[in-house]
């Protein structure tokens, strides 16, 4: 097994943050927005893929950025920005088939984007309009968890429903199906991931396990959290893992789509590290210039996502200021439509919290909520109708 | 249009913030999102951006003053040309349906701001009309003697609960005047007062009146904490020497007017500054701190150089990083900025942290010294006391000099006496004369 003990993919990019070490990672696209052609990961891709990617990155900012500043205007109770995230969330949502299915945590914002979530369903939850958002099966996306790492546990169970219902290995692309599972590297310390991670490997399940180190858990950093490198873990279990540079949405898209055929094919689960970095707050509660060293965030600006595309499109004369105006209008029209979506998200009936307790019907759900609506119903509105 | 905003819950369940200071007046034209206000609440300093297109109408609450969340803070008049969102700009195009159960221009009905989840203008008028009745008993678990029983507790957020038991207070006694009958805090605040104002005598009335309470909070109480766990943990000693330091103020008044030097703020604290930091290269032992933990003494390499300065929000120490690398004029550069950042409220929480040791400017009060506490985690903190002109034995002769104190306090766990007055003596060397600081 000497091949799960050492990291798959090319020793070959560098990025050092100020005072680390040297990282290796998969890469396709230098910051300056050179490509690279590693063998394991040939990747062709069409110029309206490039333009494609381009266009969900700046959006997904400006969906986000507008999230954010909803909760400044008081329309949202809170928001868990991406900000800097956008190639990590966008080059794995990208790689996922229509049958795939997806378990997010609660920042994965690229994710419902990819998956056709209406942005307003999104917002509903943070709004604290909805307990959820938006129909799983229909998007084949789980509801965003705000309990860290559960959802990994839960994919897992569901790779094994997949597994067991024959969806695996089959050869037929459109009926092979595998699960991604959301996370963030501070999640790798809970316990259920570490359990997913168990029965994924015994299993032979069809799961990627797609861990975006961020650096942070909130304010612990990374380094504090783990003394190797977390894709290093995945040896430890016995299914290969593989860090990528989660800036750099090409390779990660090569990378997750490589991972998530090998699940299909019925090969087993891999780790994906995306690393990444996040150039906002935890969530909009949090001030993370207490935590932040000085002059990280400066090095990882030069290292965004976006830039380094900008560059690419121009070098290769796939995109031009013309099509980056037209792209930048877009991304204000979807602005404005944000806004007005989020203003108009209806207040939901009280009583609507009963709805998804149980599947079935149940009596003492059913007698709660004809109490509660009585309850409701006692109360008289001053000058007049209810 | 004219709207309203109102200060939003900028992190889960503030109850108010401090306004910093306005970006925009009367008049000005703002767009969406454009940052028109800072605030600050307990947790971090937060600017916020507008939600309307238009033009600023009035300020209705003034910078340093402390208001509740949903208090109106700003009007903008919006334009239909201008307006916030223009009805259509892209509506339908996208993949955002309209979304809404609600009439267009439900905005009217929604309490204007709050957070999302705010009250409905609706609810502020219900009040109980009859008593629900229990549900039948059903799946068994439940009696409905006890959902009836559940019904009649007052009703009261966790955080008021917590605050009556604080204050003694029972929630069965105390009118609610919240919507829906809840029980606010400032009921039980008002209980509380009321129940303390039956027990105090006339003359203690009186003597209330004569004191002010102001809740520990903010700054002042970082401030606190911080001095107590510093005074606490770490033995302090403090050392002062008096010093003539006419020659320096000469040589400050020669380099202000050096071209070299236009345009920088060159005053006796950057001196002592400089002098100290000259200091701490000849004693690097002093730059040091204690770990606990790993029962280790960590000696720094750097010089993180704190600046205690008074500001509106109470005491602040921003840190100049690696000061021990500047030059003089960037020294003068790095404390005025530093100083005007404090002066403005703007230092963030990252400018302060990380300092190894600090100056406190005890002069510009006018006096001469003190027994400075040591910030925590440092091991030196050095006191500048005015400088003033004193009479002073110069060359056998009883002559007017310009004369400083400077008191060194520092961490008797890592600093001997030796150590700590080898650096005050070293200091007060440089500003006798800065000549000494060449060799
Ligand atoms: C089980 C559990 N413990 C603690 C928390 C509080 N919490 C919310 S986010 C977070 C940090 C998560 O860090 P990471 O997994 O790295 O994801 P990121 O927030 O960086 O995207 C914590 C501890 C929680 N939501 N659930």
């Amino acid at each position: 097994m000497s091949d799960l003990a050492s990291p798959r993919g090319p020793a070959g990019p560098r990025s050092v943050p100020p005072g680390g070490e040297a990282i290796d990672f998969v890469q396709l696209l230098t910051p300056d927005g050179a490509r690279k052609r590693p063998a394991e990961y040939p990747l062709d891709v069409d110029a309206d893929t490039l333009r494609g990617f381009y266009r969900d990155l700046v959006l997904l900012r400006r969906f986000d950025t507008e999230a954010t500043a909803l909760q400044r205007h008081g329309e949202l109770g809170l928001w868990a920005p991406l900000l800097g995230q956008e190639a990590a969330q966008i080059g794995a949502g990208r790689a996922l088939a229509p049958q795939d299915f997806a378990f997010p945590t609660f920042r994965e914002h690229g994710l419902t984007w990819c998956r056709g979530v209406d942005p307003a369903q999104v917002l509903a939850l943070f709004r604290g309009a909805s307990l959820g958002g938006w129909d799983p099966a229909v998007h084949n996306l789980h509801l965003y968890s705000i309990v860290i790492g559960t959802q990994v546990l839960h994919a897992a169970g569901y790779a094994m429903g997949i597994q067991r219902d024959g969806h695996v290995g089959t050869g037929d692309p459109a009926r092979d199906t595998a699960v991604l599972a959301c996370f963030g590297d501070g999640a790798t310390s809970q316990g259920d991931v570490n359990e997913a991670f168990v029965f994924a490997s015994v299993f032979n399940l069809p799961v990627v396990f797609f861990c975006q180190n961020n650096q942070f858990a909130i304010s612990e950093p990374n380094q504090r959290q783990s003394r190797i490198p977390l894709y290093r873990r995945a040896s430890g279990f016995g299914f290969p893992g593989v860090r990528v540079d989660g800036n750099d949405v090409l390779a990660v898209y090569a990378v997750t789509r490589d991972a998530l055929d090998r699940a299909r094919r019925g090969e087993g689960p891999t780790f994906i590290e995306a690393y990444t970095y996040r150039m906002g707050a935890h969530t909009t509660s949090d001030d993370p210039s207490r935590y932040r060293p000085t002059g990280e965030l400066e090095h990882w600006q030069q290292l965004d996502p976006i830039d380094r595309l900008v560059e690419y499109l121009l070098l290769t004369q796939t995109g031009d200021e013309r099509y980056f105006a037209e792209i930048a209008a877009e991304a204000d029209a979807l602005g404005v439509r944000v806004r007005e979506a989020c203003r108009s998200i209806p207040n939901p009936l009280p009583e609507s919290m009963f709805d998804h307790v149980h599947v079935e019907p149940h009596a003492q759900v059913d007698a709660d909520r004809a109490w509660f609506r009585a309850y409701q119903s006692s109360f008289e509105t001053a000058g007049g109708a209810a | 249009m004219l709207k309203e905003f109102r200060l939003p819950d900028a992190g889960e369940g503030l109850t108010e913030a401090d306004i910093v200071s306005w970006r925009v007046r009367p008049g000005d034209t703002v767009a969406v999102n454009d940052v028109i206000v800072d605030i600050e609440t307990a947790k971090s300093v937060v600017e916020l951006p507008s939600p309307y297109a238009g033009v600023v109408v009035e300020l209705l609450v003034a910078e340093g003053q402390t208001v509740p969340v949903g208090t109106p803070m700003i009007r903008i008049q919006t334009e239909a040309a201008v307006g916030a969102d223009p009805d259509g700009g892209g509506r339908g195009n996208g993949s955002l349906p309209s979304g809404s159960g609600e009439p267009a221009d439900s905005e009217g009905e929604r309490t204007p701001m709050l957070v999302g989840y705010g009250p409905r203008v609706g609810a502020v008028s219900r009040r109980r009309r009859v008593e629900a009745s229990a549900p039948a008993a059903s799946a068994g678990e439940v009696s409905p003697q006890e959902v009836v029983a559940g019904l009649f507790r007052p009703m009261a957020k966790p955080p008021v609960r917590k605050l009556a038991r604080d204050l003694g207070v029972d929630l069965n006694t105390v009118p609610p005047t919240g919507r829906g009958g809840v029980v606010t805090r400032q009921d039980v605040e008002a209980a509380a007062e009321r129940a303390a104002a039956a027990t105090v005598t006339a003359d203690e009335r009186v003597a209330l009146r004569r004191e002010t309470r102001v809740p520990v909070k903010g700054v002042r109480k970082l401030t606190a904490q911080a001095m107590v766990a510093s005074a606490f943990s770490a033995p302090h000693v403090t050392e002062w020497v008096q010093v003539d330091v006419t020659r320096t103020v000469k040589l400050l008044h020669r380099l202000r007017r050096s071209p070299d030097f236009a345009g920088v703020r060159l005053t006796p604290l950057v001196m002592v500054a400089r002098a100290l930091l000259v200091a701490v290269r000849r004693h690097p032992q002093v730059n040091a701190s204690w770990d606990e933990q790993a029962q280790e003494i960590v000696t720094k390499h750097y010089v993180n150089l704190g600046i205690a300065a008074a500001t509106p929000r109470g005491l602040l120490v921003p840190v100049i990083p690696d000061a021990d690398s500047l030059g003089l004029r960037e020294l003068a550069q790095a404390i005025s900025v530093l100083a005007k950042t404090a002066r403005d409220g703007r230092t963030q929480p990252s400018e302060m942290s990380g300092g190894t040791i600090t100056i406190t400017n005890v002069g510009v009060f006018g006096v001469d010294g003190g027994t400075p506490i040591l910030p925590p985690g440092q091991s030196a903190i050095l006191a500048v006391g005015q400088v003033a002109e004193r009479p002073w034995v110069h060359k056998g002769r009883v002559r007017p000099r310009q004369v400083t104190t400077l008191s060194l306090s520092f961490d008797h766990r890592i600093v001997d006496g030796e150590l700590g007055s080898r650096v005050l003596a070293d200091a007060a060397a440089i500003l006798n004369d800065p000549g000494t600081a060449l060799v």
